[in-house]
């Protein structure tokens, strides 16, 4: 305590103040004194403190005097406090409030909320964000552990709806008198755009063709209805998508399917696959005659003059795709032939054979 | 030379400018492009071209339509003339063709009709005499093309009918 020396307090030329604490206490090494209330400042050149209730006393250490400082961790009744080492004093050293110490260093402690740590005073900020990330981090973990209990909670509805539909479905085939067939597979179908009754799965029936003999004979009863509604033929992928969202569980691969429905003829049931040139895989109802159909394309494609693919699917309401694939089909008949340009593929009646 | 050519209906068919995938139309679609060659090339009284003369005019390049044949379909309509002996490759490149509206072997037949017709077997002509000369104005062999009569004229050599022969000024025929 005896580093000291008194001070007006005004800060010198180049002398810019850093940072400032009211409510801080100085202990002669660990020995309470009389300043026990000030303001602490500290400037580029030294640390001053002057007492809150008396301006005239004002005191300060240059830094040059300092050898370290060091944080002391509050305790039990003890307040966290600043240690500040510091380096004998020189001979001629002015005159401070103490004229001798024992003590080699001071402690400074705050009565007020903050704390000065002279070198490190932007650590408050990075603690703070630190902090915040922290937090957030926290936060994103209890929300996801919340929404996978909704799922959880989900999954064992779900369950419940698979089994309340098995049992409606199951008295559907003890009922089968009652019920016509018709009615019976419309049902089904209403069952399918809810959830499907009765999915045959690999566990029942084993892989391999037994399954898929199993799985035409189910593709048969379900499809029959979606391809009545859209002209009696339908391309494999929207076939895929309409049993896989019916299913919901226990989905069908690619493979599976088409490998069931090849089964579809050879068991002569009321549908079939079709493949066309170009590699588009159809399913159609057996009593659809795409041939029929081609006539019926070249009406529309002779009145309007020239037609492309989309403006016949648009025209007839079907897919581009088979639109694409009637057209192609008309053509490989004769009835059409093709104007390939930058402005893209149109079809036309086919004047080259019907012309002299 | 914008002659009153009747273009044939193909010509505005925009479908005629795409070669046709179906075999049996694209039969129809290549017999319609021979004869639309050779008629174009006789009223314009073109004897030869190159593949990129061909490629611009107006031929295989329908510019009101907005179509043209590609190149690729262009060789293949010259290849079926070639077969169809009215083509002839001047060069090993396939650049430029001779184009004959009639066979050479047709218009052999011709010539030498004319010549038993006006009793001038055993005689011998220049080849300027035979498609220049006074008498044979009218014929329609009249200012055919020399490397068209030329081969038309060895056609009959190979029936023994005639004999091309060297004369102190070119080449002339003797007909048997």
């Amino acid at each position: 305590m005896d580093r000291f020396v008194w001070t007006s307090g005004l800060l010198e030329i180049n002398e810019t103040l850093v940072i400032q604490q009211r409510g801080v206490r100085i202990y002669d090494g660990e020995e309470k004194i009389k300043f026990d209330a000030g303001t602490l400042l500290l400037s580029t050149h030294r640390l001053i403190w002057r007492d809150q209730k008396n301006h005239e006393c004002c005191m300060a250490i240059p830094l040059s005097q300092i050898v370290f400082i060091e944080e002391q961790a509050a305790g039990i009744g003890k307040s966290a406090k600043i240690v500040v080492h510091l380096h004998p004093a020189p001979p001629n050293k002015e005159p401070g409030p103490f004229q001798s110490s024992k003590n080699s260093y001071i402690k400074l402690s705050f009565k007020e909320h903050g704390q000065i740590e002279p070198g490190r005073v932007r650590a408050v900020g990075i603690v703070g964000i630190e902090r915040k990330l922290e937090e957030k981090r926290k936060e994103t973990d209890k929300n996801i552990s919340e929404a996978f209990e909704d799922l959880s909670k989900l999954m064992i509805k779900a369950k419940e709806m698979v089994e309340l539909s098995k049992s409606i479905a199951n008295k559907i085939k003890e009922k089968q008198g009652d019920i016509t067939e018709d009615e019976t597979i419309r049902f089904k179908s209403y069952l399918l755009s809810m959830g499907i009754a009765n999915p045959v799965t690999r566990e029942t029936y084993g892989s391999g063709t037994q399954y898929h003999m199993q799985l035409a004979k189910q593709l048969a009863g379900i499809l029959q209805a979606p391809l009545e509604e859209r002209g009696g033929i339908m391309s494999l992928t929207e076939v895929y998508c309409l049993v896989n969202r019916a299913r919901g569980m226990e989905l069908l691969s690619p493979e599976d399917l088409v490998n069931a429905c090849k089964m579809l003829e050879v068991l002569k049931l009321p549908l079939r696959l079709r493949v066309f040139d170009s590699g588009v895989m159809v399913i159609e109802l057996q009593s659809h005659k795409e041939e029929e159909m081609v006539a019926s394309a070249l009406e529309t494609v002779s009145e309007k003059g020239s037609l492309t693919s989309e403006e016949f699917a648009k025209l007839v309401g079907m897919s581009v795709l088979l639109a694409k694939e009637r057209l192609l089909l008309a053509e490989k008949m004769g009835h059409l032939c093709r104007d390939d340009s930058v402005e893209g593929l149109r079809f036309y009646p086919n004047l080259f054979m019907t012309q002299s | 030379m914008a002659m009153s050519f009747e273009w044939p209906w193909q010509y505005r068919f925009p479908p005629f400018f795409t070669l046709q995938p179906n075999v049996d139309t694209r039969q129809k679609q290549l017999a319609a492009w021979c004869s639309l060659v050779l008629s174009f090339c006789r009223l314009h009284k073109q004897s030869s071209m190159t593949v990129m003369e061909a490629q611009e005019s107006p031929l295989f390049n329908n510019v009101k339509l907005q179509r043209k044949l590609p190149v690729e379909s262009i060789q293949i309509v010259l290849e079926e003339l070639r077969k169809k002996g009215n083509l002839e490759w001047l060069d090993k490149n396939k650049s430029s063709f001779l184009i004959m509206w009639r066979r050479p072997e047709e218009w052999g037949k011709l010539i030498y009709q004319w010549v038993s017709r006006s009793g001038q077997n055993n005689s011998v002509f220049t080849l300027y005499e035979l498609t220049s000369g006074e008498d044979t104005e009218g014929e329609e062999f009249h200012g055919l093309d020399e490397a068209t009569l030329l081969r038309a004229l060895q056609a009959l050599q190979q029936e023994h009918k005639a004999e091309i022969i060297t004369l102190s000024d070119g080449r002339g025929v003797k007909f048997f």
